[in-house]
């Protein structure tokens, strides 16, 4: 078995409670959502914070709804329900393939998207999702509430921009009518972490990309995203050649390392390869077929 | 389909004898109501933790525990000086070697034990373990088994006295070296490959633990403990401690998987002994997921340059293979003394060829011990994927259908018993007639048709084949023992008044339903319904003596003793019914539950009755002296040896490398089978190996000796996703010697299936030129062999 150290506990009822929670404990207390990421880092004492501040039981920050020409999505939604919801399928289908590929049914029964996003592990799917998609992060904390730019949202490896005593409370994404999306990914088996995915939408208007985001996870691709590719494909047609230029794009501003998940070069094919395939399937999409 | 007649059925509903029945331990287990080590708790039970090396190769400068023991609620801080006193500090393995149970000089492997804290409860014994300040003096690691071996690497094993090398064995051979030479000569075709089957871990479900209760009143040790031999355990626990054997009770109780980890023994089962001896309390040790994976009994790790020689024509003339093995810090192996390399030697496979030849040397690297596990039937699934990948690259190389090479080579069934060129003796076996069933379920030819319309359109589909025999079921005796206890196994057969019965086994189920499948077989030599007999097993105070599950061993070893001890006591029951119808023995004739006399069946006495005669007023013959119960210790002839074909669809993705397995077709021989549904349950699971270890499963270690396998996300087990719906069929060719036939499956698939998976790979990929790639062939391992890259999965990825 294998035991944390010792910790504090206590449940947040609101977002001002949550807040005032943190304040109370100090530096070194941290939320908890799913707790599928910051528990087994506990258990095997990678991570020993003083206190847990449970945000299961704050009703606010749950679900998924259309705001304007917003999807809004609260930081505790759980995977399970992003996988399930209508609003997403019908705008935007790369949450579906994303999370149809995260984990296994115990963890997107619990693990939440603020968690993953906050977790900012670098083979985060919903980070490459939130990336390509071009969304915000509402983030509250004593000095107030800001809004930043999901690529901007990350720091690093496990870093981000949401400092202690404060908390991400929602995730927004522009709804772009007429936008195909495709998210592909290469795991070495059902619920591992990515070995390299790609996640793209592609808006193809008379003829042409007008608009196009492409993220990346597990393959060193800075906010997990690549510009350097999309500004490849905006303003070409969505032919076979330019697509296959704009995937290639992608994969050289990748810079991945090697684990044993493979080696540097191969997670580069890879970027390239699914970035294509994705590309593909949103473009096709975004023209109907 | 089965050749077994169908047995009666009981009042419950379950066959008297063999047929379908749900398992009878099942119902504990489905209500979470099973009792595994961890579930035991004592009145007073204090509880541990295992301090681990962070280093695979270190001398240990100092260890300061005084932080540790001030720590409130720790009982005992034992180091290797603590067990040094006790001239406990080194222990032997099953092979004859030494390992340490706590580091006292060095550490030789990451994870390797340091110290053993005893606390109140789990948490806090873990939180002391951050208190004890070890000092290290890191050396260079030995991780490469083919490193080990050059003359400045670091001597691992200095603690042998005058040891100068990483040598554990330096040559065992088989099959006759000179005659192989030969043919290799005169060979037109000769194939050479270097094959690697590469470190792998068993991971039960359960990892390992123990509960110690060293009584101090009356000098008696109840040790429960995830062992697959509790007997042979206590024997060696009452050698190296010197404890009175009588004052040793192993208990094995639920084992939630064995695979073969659960037959060395552990430093922290020697630890909680201590520490139960030390505290005057029942101690419990229980690893952690992690601790299981790095530390205890992996498998394989043998690389292997196996070659074969063939005519023209494909008539396979010879084979030779030569093995380096790497054991680890410690050599921890399980097996018959008599065989350092395990079975490798069964290499030759199921073909007809004269010749063939094997030397094997081992080394030692600084990794956890082991090397047998997994349900490798002692190294035959590393001889099964030699000689069934070497096939397949010799059937490139002669542009034949591997199907059409294998089925010109196999045994024919006059050929048995067949004397195999390594000296075993096949005792039966219609190879060919199994093959043709499992291509048939394939349809083996249009999926060739299939293959080849894909390709044109630029699909990569493959089909591969693996043909297997085991050897399993050791002993006899004399040529098998595990540090000098012979490979027999006893068994008790007790039938109460009522005629209702129990049987006492030597061998410990970890999950093969032995509770169900041995009621089975005495149901069938006695008429007793299955539901009336009881199975008492991995008690050591309450069985028979005998050397446990493992190896396939149970069926093939006890079932046998089963069997015999049932037909025994079946020969004592018509004494007793000749006394009871006051006739003469032989005038009576048994039908199944029953002896009645002979041209007039009307007058008989049941099994039942009979056992209420056996202990009843009943003047018995003389000579007979009453109740119903008989002994027996089974000593097998010869091994028996099940077989089957295996076919695997995969497709493979060449722009990601991604492998799907299509289909996967079992045909397997295990002689008649006493419960089809476990030996589907086993075949199932053995299968869910093959594709794990064929496309996920590998423990690397970087080149500091650090183990990159060591939790379950780095340590990939299949899961659903990964397996396609199993197409099983059998066919029925019963062991000639054993007393039911049955020829023990409980490895077959595992040992079967691997080169299966890789033969379709390899097959799907071959237009790229690939003939031969490593396990596991991850996405990237595929991607790289495309490319024609040769990788060393067993170490880190650069
Ligand atoms: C076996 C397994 C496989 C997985 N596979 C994948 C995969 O393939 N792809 C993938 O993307 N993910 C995968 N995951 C991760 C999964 O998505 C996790 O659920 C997720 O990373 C964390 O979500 P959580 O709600 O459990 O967060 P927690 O573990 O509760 O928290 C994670 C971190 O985020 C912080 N945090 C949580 N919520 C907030 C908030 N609202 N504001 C500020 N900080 C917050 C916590 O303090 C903590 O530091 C896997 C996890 C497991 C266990």
């Amino acid at each position: 078995m294998q035991t944390p150290a010792p910790v504090d506990y206590a449940k947040a009822t609101s977002v001002a409670d949550a807040l005032a929670k943190l304040q109370e404990h100090g530096e070194e207390a941290r939320v908890i959502a799913g707790g599928h990421s910051l528990l087994p880092m506990m258990k095997l004492r990678l991570a020993r914070p003083d206190a847990l501040i449970d945000l299961n039981d704050i009703p606010e920050l749950t679900g998924i709804r259309i705001e304007g020409t917003e999807i809004v999505v609260g930081a505790m939604t759980r995977h399970r329900e992003i996988l399930e919801s209508a609003i997403l399928a019908e705008h935007y289908p790369i949450f579906r393939e994303a999370e149809r590929l995260i984990a296994d049914p115990i963890v997107r029964n619990r693990g939440t998207i603020g968690g993953s996003m906050c977790q900012a592990d670098p083979s985060a799917d919903l980070s490459a999702v939130g990336s390509a998609l071009k969304g915000s992060a509402v983030v509250v904390g004593p000095g107030g509430t800001r809004t930043v730019p999901l690529r901007e949202f990350h720091q690093g490896p496990y870093e981000t921009v949401v400092g202690p005593g404060e908390i991400l409370t929602e995730v927004r994404y522009p709804i772009r009518p007429g936008a195909g999306s495709a998210y592909e990914k290469v795991e070495r088996r059902a619920g591992d972490w990515g070995v390299a995915t790609s996640g793209v939408y592609v808006v193809v208007s008379g003829g042409v990309v007008t608009d196009c985001g492409i993220g990346l996870a597990a393959v060193g691709a800075e906010h997990y995203c690549s510009p350097e590719g999309e500004a490849a494909l905006v303003g070409k047609e969505p032919t076979e050649e330019n697509l296959a230029a704009a995937a290639a794009a992608t994969a050289e501003s990748c810079s991945p390392n090697a684990d044993q998940r493979g080696p540097a070069d191969y997670k580069k094919h890879l970027a390239n390869e699914l970035t294509l395939r994705a590309l593909r399937r949103a473009a096709r999409a975004s023209q109907g077929a | 389909m089965t050749a077994v007649e169908d047995a009666p059925l009981s009042a419950a509903g379950n066959p008297i004898g063999f047929g379908r029945m749900h398992r009878k331990e099942d119902v504990r287990f489905l209500r979470g109501q099973g009792n595994y080590v961890d579930d035991v708790n004592l009145p007073g039970m204090l509880h541990s933790a295992i301090l681990r090396s962070p280093y695979a190769h270190a001398r240990i400068v100092s260890i300061d525990t005084s932080a540790a023991l001030a720590l409130p609620g720790v009982h005992a801080v034992i180091t290797g000086e603590t067990l040094a006193g006790l001239g406990l500090a080194w222990m032997p393995t099953l092979s004859y070697d030494t390992q340490a149970v706590l580091a006292t000089d060095k550490v030789r492997f990451q994870g390797q034990e340091v110290a053993f804290v005893v606390a109140d409860n789990r948490y806090i014994a873990r939180d002391a373990l951050e208190l004890i300040d070890v000092e290290y003096d890191p050396l260079p690691a030995v991780v490469d088994a083919k490193k080990a071996l050059d003359p400045d690497a670091p001597i691992i094993r200095d603690d042998k006295e005058g040891k100068t090398d990483n040598v554990v064995y330096e040559k065992w051979e088989a099959g006759d070296e000179a005659a192989t030479d030969a043919a290799f000569a005169a060979a037109d075709v000769v194939v050479t490959e270097d094959i690697l089957y590469p470190r792998v871990h068993p991971a039960p479900m359960e990892t390992c633990g123990s509960v110690a209760h060293m009584d101090p009143v009356t000098g008696k040790l109840k040790l429960w403990t995830t062992t697959q031999a509790p007997h042979a355990h206590r024997t060696v626990y009452a050698l190296v401690a010197g404890l009175p054997e009588q004052n040793i009770q192993v208990i094995s109780p639920d084992i939630g998987g064995g695979f073969g980890n659960k037959v060395p023994i552990y430093p922290g089962y020697v630890c909680s002994i201590v520490g139960s001896i030390v505290t005057g309390r029942p101690v419990k040790w229980m690893e952690d997921r992690s601790e299981n994976l790095m530390s205890t009994g992996f498998a394989r790790d043998y690389h292997m340059n196996v070659s074969i020689a063939s005519t023209k024509e494909g008539k396979i003339l010879a084979v030779k293979v030569d093995v380096l093995a790497d054991h680890g810090a410690f050599n921890g192996v399980a097996q018959p003394t008599k065989y350092p390399a395990g079975f490798f030697h069964i290499f030759t496979g199921s073909y007809d060829y004269p010749a063939a030849y094997c030397a094997v040397k081992a080394v030692y690297t600084n990794k956890a011990p082991g090397g047998v596990a997994y349900a490798c039937s002692f190294r035959i699934t590393e001889a099964v994927y030699a000689i069934e990948r070497i096939v397949d690259c010799l059937a490139a190389e002669l542009a034949m259908d591997p199907a059409e090479l294998r089925l010109k080579n196999l045994l024919r069934p006059e050929q048995f018993p067949y004397t195999t060129p390594t000296g075993w003796e096949y005792d039966s076996g219609d190879y060919e007639k199994t093959m043709r069933v499992a291509m048939g379920i394939a349809g083996y030819d249009d999926l060739r048709k299939e293959q080849a319309e894909k390709r044109a359109k630029g699909e990569y589909m493959g089909i591969g084949i693996s043909f297997f025999t085991e050897g399993v079921g050791a002993g006899p005796r004399k040529h098998m023992d595990i540090l000098g206890l012979g490979m027999a196994d006893g068994c008790d057969l007790r039938v109460h008044p009522t005629g209702k019965a129990q049987v006492r086994l030597s061998v410990q189920s970890q999950g093969q339903g032995h509770e169900t499948t041995f009621a089975q077989i005495v149901a069938h030599e006695l008429g007793i319904p299955p539901e009336d007999i009881e199975v008492i097993h991995g008690d050591t105070d309450n069985t028979p003596f005998g050397l446990g599950t493992y190896g396939s061993r149970s069926t093939p070893v006890s079932g046998a003793a089963a069997a015999l001890v049932a037909r025994k006591v079946r020969d004592k029951a018509r004494l007793i019914a000749a006394a009871a119808l006051e006739c003469a023995p032989d005038d009576l004739e048994w039908e199944l539950g029953r002896w009645y006399v002979k041209g007039d069946p009307e007058r008989g006495r049941t099994i039942q009755e009979i056992a209420m005669d056996a202990h009843s007023a009943l003047e018995l013959p003389e000579g007979v002296e009453g109740h119903l119960d008989a002994q027996v210790v089974y000593n097998p002839p010869n091994l028996t040896y099940p077989y089957g074909c295996y076919i695997c669809v995969v497709d493979v993705d060449p722009g990601t490398g991604q492998v799907k397995v299509r289909r996967f077709i079992a045909v397997d021989d295990c002689g008649p089978r006493i419960n089809p549904m476990i030996v589907e349950g086993q075949v199932h699971g053995g299968l869910a190996d093959g594709v794990g270890m064929a496309l996920m499963e590998v423990i690397a270690f970087d080149e500091d000796g650090n183990n990159l396998g060591g939790s379950f996300m780095d340590y990939l087990l299949p899961t659903s996703m990964e397996c396609p719906d199993w197409e099983l069929g059998e066919t029925v060719t019963p062991s000639p010697h054993h007393p039911i036939g049955a020829k023990g499956v409980g490895e077959s698939a595992t040992v079967g299936s691997p080169a299966a998976v890789v033969n379709a790979v390899i097959d799907a990929i071959s237009p790229f030129g690939v003939r031969h790639a490593d396990m596991p062939l991850t996405p990237a391992n595929v991607w790289r062999a495309i490319q024609g890259r040769n990788v060393r999965t067993d170490l880190a990825v650069e």
